[in-house]
């Protein structure tokens, strides 16, 4: 178990100094009930597939993750040395819920999974981020995606 | 995570995102987040446990369908199986590189034998999970610990790959290197602990000490970039094993 009270001071210091911009806008959009919605998952875990070019240092694209990727066919590139990786070296689910997304997809609990995820390496400063994930939403949207699940690492 | 919600509902997607670290998820208010009290790198708890995954993939999906926000939901359960201490060892046993007079010399010969003696236990961890997480420098597995060992004299190795440069190269050999004596060290069942891996990575195996090395040697070295590189090489929670280059 840890929270931000049980990690080293360093470590602590070290998130806590985590460059952060002011955002001001607090949009929200609502969309139909959870049985309705086509879910895409947008990660920040540096994930991508065997074979693609791995994230430079300060990467601000992104890297396309089509559904039926085995996990055997997924590698993590992320610059951080500070978060463990033995959960996501045993279960991709841990930081890549695809598993999970699809039982819930099988049982009706979500309309359906979407045929394509992404995966930025989260090391970059957020707003940097901006035109590639104005570009994602555009791609997401042609995807009939309905429902960004945003995970963390 | 937080910032890219705010531009994705901005082109009018709905979000809802797992949070790891709440002040900062605070700072940025996204319209929809859970915060989990899980370690960082596990963001939905624990791995090999589709339950309470599950449960962390419902709490998180169904802030879709709260009716206002901004809004920041606490789950409620801690992480299962996330002790500390479990009493695991490494059922591999490894001669450890100690009295190490020449580090050059002596290191580098103590890794390439720990390389060997893990070798049948990486391979029955890959069959055993049907996957491997190595693989990210685009090196083959042989090809990992030289790589990194050359860094730990004054002519390091060039870049093997013509499309990065080598110190980006030489980050993500060290991962390889780490998930390597990870996955051979976990191949054999047994509940271990992130923070027993973490701890037998580092202070116990000639591969640890090689990349604590390595990181002393880029923090000296005249090459800018290697400086550089070398402030990533090593989790802050094990820069207490530290030594200086020299």
């Amino acid at each position: 178990m840890v929270r931000m009270s049980d990690l080293p001071e360093n470590v602590q210091t070290a998130l806590s100094n985590v460059e952060c911009p002011d955002f001001d806008s607090n949009p929200w959009v609502s969309g139909p009930p959870l049985k309705e919605r086509r879910v895409a998952i947008v990660s920040s875990a540096g994930l991508l597939c065997r074979g693609d070019r791995p994230f430079p240092f300060g990467a601000k694209e992104y890297r396309v993750i089509p559904g039926d990727t085995a996990a055997s066919d997924l590698l993590m590139s992320h610059v951080s040395s500070n978060f463990d990786r033995t959960g996501y070296q045993q279960d991709l689910n841990v930081i890549f819920p695809i598993d999970r997304l699809a039982e819930l997809a099988a049982e009706r609990v979500i309309d359906s999974v979407a045929d394509f995820h992404y995966s930025f390496m989260g090391a970059t400063r957020p707003d940097l981020l901006e035109p590639k994930a104005r570009e994602l939403a555009g791609l997401l949207k042609e995807d009939q995606v309905n429902a960004v699940l945003l995970v963390p690492v | 995570m937080s910032g890219l919600a705010v531009y994705f509902e901005e082109e009018g997607l709905p979000t809802t995102l797992i949070s790891l670290v709440r002040p900062q998820t605070e700072k940025v208010g996204p319209p929809r987040a859970l915060w989990v009290p899980f370690e960082l790198g596990r963001p939905l708890g624990a791995p090999d446990k589709p339950e309470f995954q599950r449960r962390v993939l419902m709490s998180c999906l169904e802030l879709l369908e709260a009716d206002s926000g901004p809004l920041i939901v606490d789950f409620p359960d801690d992480a299962p199986e996330a002790e500390d201490i479990t009493g695991w060892a490494c059922p591999i046993n490894l001669a450890p590189p100690e009295d190490v007079a020449d580090v050059e010399t002596d290191l580098a010969s103590a890794l390439e034998a720990e390389v060997v003696q893990l070798a049948p236990w990486y391979d029955l961890g890959f069959r055993n999970r049907k996957r491997t997480s190595v693989g990210i420098s685009g090196l083959d597995v042989d090809a990992i610990a030289p790589f990194v060992a050359s860094f730990l004299g004054d002519n390091p190795a060039e870049s093997p790959r013509e499309d990065m440069e080598r110190t980006e190269v030489l980050k993500l050999a060290c991962d390889d290197l780490r998930a390597y004596c990870i996955e051979a060290a976990t191949a054999q069942p047994g509940l271990a602990s992130s923070k027993e891996l973490a701890n037998w990575y580092w202070g116990d195996t000639a591969a640890g000490k090689t990349v604590l090395a390595v990181k002393a040697a880029c923090l000296a070295s005249s090459d800018e970039s290697l400086r550089y590189l070398g402030l990533f090489l090593v989790p802050r929670a094990q820069q207490h094993r530290e030594v200086p280059a020299g």
